[in-house]
């Protein structure tokens, strides 16, 4: 059954992860040093199986380690806790071998036991993980309970062997995910429900000090396994912080890192001014903005009414009113995931093609409905800029604004004949074209209460993305990007949604910042990659 | 006056249970599902049954309410939802910073109000006085939140007096508090020259000055305390109105306070936070005014207690 590193494709498997890891920090780095970073929220939790807001994913990060991990700056694999990998010809069995001698901040070494027992923790029902069905294929998932995982298995100090119940090509993402992190259970006991408050982890800073609702201070991990980083002494995050007063400190050289990012109202002034630009670090994000057309409600259950939408929005006016921070969508990838269909040019805005395809359903009068959004800037306006291109075509939509929680639930029910996605728009959680499928365009996010708000559900399409997603053979990555983008070119054939833009990410950092530019927009840590940037002092 | 407190502490308990089962109502209808934020995007229908049955959101109205009650009859506010938190540590650690603050804001609004309505009555009719209900005006209907910006421009970014929002020392404390101060200063101006002027004209005034008193002693000794009387009432009903500002002053400023707490809650419908913070606040309002009806007699005999 499982054969042991022989064929090519495993080879393959393990040469990529290994050239990845090569990763050479800034050889102008300097070690030491303390920057500040602020946020207006405070922090909700640093237990990696909860924590799931872009506010702490980044943080949690910083704290603990996973068997697998992200090259600095980019959508990369490379090992994490994990020393190498192997998988078995058939796909449903991953070894891991651990590095030895890793610690966690407690100062005991971290074994294969731990391994066993966090991905336990993560699927207990009785944790309420948000991130608990990432882990569905792995053998024993639907009776995981107190006792465990049984696909998962120690077979010594320093080797786990997690088995599958299908193929699944996405598995080594998953085990990078902050809710695959590595935990001693004695700490976890020992803060019992405060875990999250009272983090402990193997990761490159620990918590030294946390004043709710006032700050947080990492300190750097001096005993980190990986060699060399981090490079700062203390990362320290204040919270309670308004963006517009955050950039104001900024400029008065107290902050290095405004977390939330260039408040809207602020955006013009920032990119304006060539001092305050300069500080402006820009990239692209793993994100897709949409508006979902309800195909369960008439008249959107015809596919002409929905291409119809699809034509009449002029996409270019809507990234206008965002300043220009985002770019047009064609589909629901954004460009820079794998398996992307470059060549397809979506819908294009035709406002006479619109009305003729609306006169071929029967509705050369147009008709009234409802569009939901959240009642955040810029998303109002952005509605606006909606419902005048629906009404260009005869569509009168009315705006329902609300508060985010009422639009996923308006969504959910499948009571929102259209939401526009923005402020809950899909990130991805990990790089793979899987991960903006299952949820939010397939059936089992369609039911009531899921995440799929246009209630699209196409079985021959789900059939499909389950065959790419069987295709672990790394040898066959490409065929499975083919078979996803199929996917998503067959999701667009029938316009259950508007792709509207793919945001792009603008994060400020200080003059006494160091790192190259990667690190700033890092895809996978928001807003900084925390154990590799330095400053200048 | 045993049992006239007897009494007010009863109404008290009642008033806050009537806050509190008004609060877990409309929560309760409210179309939004907490367990959904707690169950995050990527969660199947069974894990988001199984949380709502783990935190009991699956019991009917009157067992959710009764639990609620039989845990605050215990001192019990429960956990966070989405934090884990015990309520009552989170709010136990953010009201010392928002008591701070509006015992700062109050001094600073009764020393501004007061001294504006002071001058404002004994320069009745000139300019200004004028001038001075007109600040006041514009005190009143200034918007917190630009107000707060444009002291923090001014003082802290451009002219360096101040830090740049925080929380500490009490050089943190005097721009927010100043701020509260000036917004609330005007309706105890206006208060006050009014207050004033009557009993400027009342016959023991005339009686005094005949006395041949000085002016101060007759303005600061007989006219000062007798018009200060209905400012106090004023300062109880006042803290309902105070919690409101403070929400938006503890966001420009940073200040750590149970406002900030409760604005992320409500974003996240985190349930336990929202009743903790509403009854918090209820609490403070409800002994605001009832200290402010046990004060009354001991400056004005003629008021009784029954």
């Amino acid at each position: 059954m499982k054969k042991w590193l022989t064929s090519t494709a495993l080879a393959l498997t393990l040469a990529l992860p290994v050239a990845a890891q090569d990763y050479t920090p800034d050889p102008a780095a300097k070690a030491g040093g303390s920057i500040t970073v602020t946020y207006k929220d405070d922090v909700a939790t640093l237990d990696p199986a909860i924590g799931y807001d872009w506010q702490n994913w980044s943080m949690i990060k910083s704290l603990f380690d996973g068997l697998m991990d992200y090259v600095p700056g980019t959508t990369q694999l490379r090992p994490g806790l994990a020393e190498s990998y192997e998988i078995s010809e058939d796909g449903l069995t991953y070894t891991f071998k651990l590095r030895a001698g890793v610690k966690f901040h407690n100062g005991r070494e971290m074994t294969a036991e731990d391994v066993k027992y966090s991905l336990g923790r993560v699927t207990d029902p009785a944790t309420q993980s948000p991130g608990a069905g990432f882990f569905g294929s792995i053998a024993g998932f639907d009776k995981a309970g107190p006792d465990g995982l049984s696909g998962v298995e120690v077979v010594d100090p320093l080797t786990v062997k997690i088995t599958l119940s299908r193929p699944d090509a996405t598995f080594l993402h998953v085990m990078a995910l902050n809710f695959a992190s590595v935990v001693p259970k004695e700490a976890v006991d020992a803060a019992g429900a405060d875990f999250g408050k009272q983090p402990v982890g193997t990761g490159a800073y620990k918590l030294a000090e946390w004043t709710l609702g006032q700050r947080l201070v990492f300190e750097k991990n001096a005993d980190y396994w990986r060699p060399g980083v981090p490079f700062l002494d203390s990362v320290v995050f204040e919270v309670g912080q308004e963006p517009v007063v955050a950039l104001l400190r900024l400029q008065n050289g107290e902050v290095d890192v405004p977390g939330d990012g260039i408040p809207p109202a602020k955006f013009q002034e920032v990119m304006g001014d060539p001092a305050q630009a300069a500080h402006v670090v820009i990239g692209g994000q793993l994100q897709t903005g949409y508006i979902t057309l309800n195909v369960k409600t008439p008249p959107f259950d015809k596919v002409e009414v929905r291409k119809a939408v699809n034509m009449a929005i002029n996409k270019d006016r809507i990234v206008q009113i965002i300043n220009g921070r985002a770019v047009p969508a064609t589909q629901p990838l954004p460009p820079s995931m794998p398996g992307y269909t470059k060549d397809y040019a979506g819908y294009a805005y035709d406002v006479e093609a619109a009305k003729k395809l609306l006169a071929d359903a029967g509705l050369a009068d147009g008709f009234e409905t409802e569009l939901y959004v959240m009642n955040t800037d810029p998303n109002p306006r952005i509605a606006q800029a909606i419902q005048q291109d629906l009404a260009a075509i005869g569509i009168k939509a009315n705006i329902q604004s609300l508060a985010q929680a009422n639009v996923i639930e308006a969504g959910g029910a499948g009571t929102a004949p259209m939401v526009w996605s923005g402020g809950m728009a899909w990130i991805a959680d990990f790089p793979d074209p899987s991960n903006f499928y299952g949820p939010i365009l397939g059936c089992a996010g369609a039911g009531d209460g899921g995440w799929n708000w246009s209630k699209f559900c196409d079985e021959a399409l789900d059939a499909k993305a389950t065959e790419a997603d069987s295709m672990a053979d790394p040898a066959k990555a490409e065929d499975r990007l083919k078979l996803w983008s199929d996917v998503y070119m067959g999701v667009m054939e029938q316009a259950p949604w508007v792709p509207v833009f793919n945001e792009e990410r603008y994060t400020m950092k200080s003059d006494r910042m160091g790192g190259e530019d990667a690190l700033y927009v890092d895809p996978v840590s928001i807003p900084v990659n925390y154990d590799y940037v330095w400053v200048k002092q | 006056m045993a049992a006239y407190l007897v009494r007010r502490i009863v109404q008290a308990v009642l008033i806050l249970l009537g806050v509190s089962f008004i609060t877990f109502f409309l929560l309760y209808v409210l179309p939004a599902d907490p367990v959904r934020q707690i169950a995050g995007r990527s969660a199947t229908a069974e894990t988001v049954e199984n949380i709502r049955r783990q935190l009991g959101l699956d019991q009917p109205f009157v067992v959710q309410y009764g639990r609620y009650l039989a845990g605050l009859a215990q001192g019990d506010l429960g956990r966070s939802y989405l934090q884990k938190t015990e309520v009552a540590e989170l709010i136990a650690s953010r009201l010392p910073a928002t008591l701070q603050l509006m015992l700062a804001g109050i001094a600073c609004e009764l020393a501004l109000g007061l001294g504006m309505g002071i001058a404002a009555a004994l320069l009745r009719g000139r300019l200004a006085d004028q001038a001075l209900m007109m600040a006041s005006f514009v005190t009143v209907s200034a918007p917190q939140f630009v107000v707060s910006l444009l002291l923090l421009y001014v003082f802290a970014v451009k002219l360096g007096w101040f830090p740049i929002g925080g929380y500490g020392t009490w050089r943190h404390l005097v721009l927010p508090a100043v701020t509260l101060g000036i917004l609330g200063s005007g309706w105890y101006s206006r208060m006050m020259r009014s207050s004033m002027i009557d009993v400027l004209r009342a016959d023991f005034i005339r009686t005094a000055r005949a006395k041949g008193l000085t002016r101060s002693r007759v303005i600061f000794r007989h006219a000062l305390p007798n018009a200060v009387l209905p400012i106090i009432a004023m300062i109880g009903i006042d803290i309902g109105i105070f919690m409101g500002g403070i929400v938006v002053v503890e966001s420009v400023f940073g200040w750590p306070g149970i406002g900030q707490l409760a604005w992320q809650a409500i974003q996240r419908v985190d349930i336990p936070i929202i009743m903790g913070v509403t009854l918090v606040s209820a609490c403070a309002i409800v002994l605001g005014n009832l200290l402010a009806d046990v004060l009354a007699p001991f400056v004005d005999p003629r008021i009784r207690l029954r």
